[in-house]
């Protein structure tokens, strides 16, 4: 029997599109025929209304494009300005925001770990086992800063205030408390049968479509590429820990939950060094309160949980952006989804999607 | 057990409402009133205890998962949160039920209505005590298989009559694992009425104390069968695709709201009390408990039972994720199908065996049962070698780690 093709709306309201995006899905029963995206409900102008603020103004913007890693949204912030106009950064800021940097991945990852096995349909119990620590992260971060999500922390020149005294030892008493707790989730989930039945050769993007649609992070480490801008472009103190890139084989999505799970690791491995090798000092550079950056341009990147987050800022010389732009990784890694899920069902669309780990604040801004 | 045969016995609730039934019938009213009265009580009996233990095992439920997920889970309403499924149901009865505008207004009214019906019958003949079973069915078993597949028809109407497109596509999974997985869950039940030669319930567990066995030992890889098949039939996870969260919202029941989806709820808590209550009878040995029936009663054995299989269900809810459709298809056809077919044949060659050589039970039963549990084992392990559960692509792995940047370690998954 010929019929017409079924189009359902996966979203923009359903459990599992992560926020407010919508998934356009035409189907032949349950086969994909076609996909078609459609983003900017989360829309919020960031990038024009940034235009109208001062250079530090903007600070809390970055917290809120991807809301689940704000420390590394501000990092690459304050790094493009810093580097538009010349700013040193004491070494302790660099250390510190390595160290924040390292513990937002963490949590970020647990989220996108947690809610990639939710779409598999488990019924959330490994995404709260993960919020368990990512809750004790983000008590850090409410030590330093006051805040747990939208921390506002990084400042230009370096960050907004020392970190109290009980911070390090805290951390220290994290750091080995997670390696057991990663050691239960790969048990928990790694070999798990249906995770692998699901995830195995689902959704795969060839290295080369991967280079082709200049998709970053795990995403494109989990289709074969040895890519990580902490090594390649290094940043922050970044140059000074020795740690390993993950990198997948087949690039499905079990591979880019695999290389996920194995950063983790890679994190707190980071984060024990930073311990040791973090020194005392000024935590940040003055620099004016309404700061006028030389006229130029410049582009500040790093490697975000979800990948090569860059922002690129131009000054007329004014005391605010003449133009702001995000290079933002969700956005870009989502663009390949449709030649992904062709041909795939329904269930499988889902989890390729959860295993992209988008943030829409990031992909509509 | 010794019957007292006495209204007050209390290890039986039938002896008293027999008793009852005897005093009317004494008094010479018409013959219908006995009947009627019987069929009364017993009714109100099951719902009221379907609905209390639904009730219990909502609670029950959310606290073990909570448990199992490290939080809390209900525990403002009343003690321990006790109350709190009594909130949930004020606030389901309170809410507004919202008929969408394309839909099938029949049969959307109809559906939740007719899906609790077949629930609620298959308890009928479920024997809670020697003399605790409404309706003493001689073909209880393939009543209960017959009855209880009929909901699918009303899941199907849901589906259908919602007008949406996410309730299309539940409903259209439904009705296909439904298809696959009655064969699987026949199959399994046959087995068990070849060792006992009866489908009458109450037969079944009667065997099972005369032996002093439970069929679980004789019959594992057909209880394994049974319990995969009817996870499948109620809807629960690692099978509950007919209605899964994370991809088409909540299936069938997506256009429901307030007491019409609270009637779903229910009918899929009895039909999981139904399965819990079929495993008890068939492989549990019932009200039986070696002897110990004498002391407690039976029905109080027989609920411990069933609760405790129910919680089999919470718990794997709790642990695994979801399988997709066609996987849990072909895991019906190419992998349940066969081996309970084999299992099929292996308890009627044992039977043949037994009656032939009329060697004494207490030497065959416990040759068997180590027998079937090796036998079970290894055509589990040894089915799911032949069918490919040691693909490459089937095998777990970890990524790699390199330390430079730049190369590129990508390789087609090879196809098998």
């Amino acid at each position: 029997m010929v019929g017409e093709p079924l189009v359902i709306n996966v979203g923009p309201q359903h459990p599992s599109t992560h926020g407010v995006f919508r998934l356009k899905l035409t189907l032949d029963g349950e086969r994909i025929l076609d996909c078609e995206m459609v983003m900017g409900y989360l829309h919020r102008s960031m990038e024009k209304l940034a235009e109208e603020r001062t250079w530090t103004q903007n600070i809390p913007f970055t917290d809120r494009t991807d809301y689940l890693s704000a420390m590394t949204g501000n990092l690459a912030y304050c790094l493009a300005v810093e580097k538009l106009a010349g700013i040193p950064v004491p070494p302790r800021a660099h250390w510190i925001r390595t160290i924040m940097a390292e513990l937002q991945r963490f949590a970020s990852h647990c989220m996108a770990i947690g809610t990639f096995v939710n779409d598999c349909g488990a019924w959330h119990t490994p995404l709260l086992y993960m919020m368990r620590e990512r809750e004790k992260v983000l008590d850090l971060f409410e030590l330093a800063c006051g805040a747990r999500l939208t921390t506002n922390y990084m400042r230009i020149g370096g960050v907004a205030r020392d970190l109290p005294p009980e911070f390090l030892p805290r951390l220290r008493e994290l750091v080995k408390e997670l390696p057991q707790r990663i050691a239960e989730y790969e048990e928990l989930l790694v070999e798990n049968e249906i995770i692998v039945a699901r995830a195995r050769g689902i959704g795969v993007l060839s290295a080369e479509q991967a280079i082709a649609y200049s998709v970053s992070g795990p995403m494109l480490r989990g289709s074969g590429v040895a890519w990580d801008l902490r090594k390649a472009n290094p940043y922050a103190a970044y140059e000074q820990v020795e740690f390993d890139i993950p990198v997948g084989v087949h690039g499905d999505c079990y591979d880019r939950f695999l290389v996920r799970l194995a950063e983790m690791r890679q994190s707190v491995r980071i984060l024990e060094q930073a311990l040791d090798m973090i020194p005392s000092g000024p935590v940040q550079t003055p620099v004016p309160l309404a700061l006028r950056p030389p006229p130029g341009e410049a582009y500040g990147r790093i490697e975000s949980p979800r990948g090569e987050l860059g922002f690129y800022v131009v000054s007329d010389g004014g005391p605010s952006p003449f133009r702001f732009h995000i290079r933002s990784p969700s956005l870009i890694n989502l663009t390949p989804l449709p030649e992904m899920v062709r041909g795939l069902t329904v269930p499988d669309a889902i989890i390729t999607l959860g295993s992209i780990d988008i943030v829409v604040g990031e992909v509509d801004r | 057990m010794t019957l007292l045969d006495s209204w007050w016995d209390l290890r039986d609730l039938g002896h008293a409402v027999a008793a009852f039934l005897e005093w009317l019938g004494d008094r010479g009213v018409p013959s219908w009133l006995p009947y009627l009265v019987s069929t009364l009580v017993g009714l109100m009996a099951l719902l009221l205890w379907a609905l209390l233990s639904q009730l219990f095992f909502i609670w029950a439920e959310r606290r073990l998962l909570a448990r199992i997920q490290v939080r809390l889970g209900p525990n403002r309403a009343g003690p321990f949160g006790l109350l709190q499924p009594v909130a949930d149901a004020l606030k389901v009865l309170s809410k507004e039920m919202i008929t969408p505008r394309g839909a099938d207004k029949v049969l959307f009214w109809l559906a939740p209505i007719g899906v609790v019906v077949p629930a609620i019958v298959a308890l009928g003949v479920i024997p809670f005590g020697q003399r605790m079973v409404l309706a003493d069915l001689n073909v209880g078993l393939l009543f209960i298989v017959a009855v209880s597949s009929t909901a699918t028809l009303f899941v199907f109407l849901a589906g259908w009559g919602s007008a949406n497109k996410y309730s299309l596509l539940g409903a259209m999974r439904s009705v296909a694992m439904l298809i696959s997985y009655e064969v699987v869950q026949v199959l399994a039940l046959l087995a068990v009425a070849v060792f006992v030669g009866s489908i009458r319930l109450g037969d079944i567990v009667s065997w099972q104390g005369r032996y002093n066995t439970w069929l679980i030992f004789l019959q594992p890889l057909g209880l394994l069968g049974f319990l995969i098949a009817s996870s499948v039939e109620v809807n629960r996870t690692p099978s509950d695709i007919a209605e899964a969260e994370s991809e088409i919202v909540a299936g069938y029941h997506t256009e429901y709201g307030g007491i019409r989806w609270g009637m779903f709820q229910m009918a899929e808590y009895i039909a999981g009390f139904v399965v819990a209550a079929t495993v008890a009878v068939l492989w549990l040995g019932g009200w039986t408990l070696w002897g110990l029936e004498e002391w407690v009663p039976g029905w109080l054995i027989f609920l411990i039972k069933l609760y405790g299989v129910f919680f089999l269900f919470i718990w794997l809810r709790g642990t695994l994720p979801r399988l997709r459709i066609d996987q849990l298809m072909g895991f019906a056809w190419k992998f349940l199908l066969p081996l309970m077919l084999l299992n099929v044949l292996l308890a009627g060659l044992e039977m043949v065996v037994w009656k032939e050589t009329e060697a004494p039970a207490e030497v065959v039963l416990p040759i068997w049962a180590v027998g079937n549990i090796a036998i079970g084992v290894g055509l589990v392990v040894g089915w799911a070698l032949l069918m490919g559960h040691l693909r490459p692509r089937n095998r777990p792995a970890r990524s790699l780690l390199v330390r430079e940047v730049g190369q590129i370690y990508y390789r087609p998954l090879e196809e098998v």
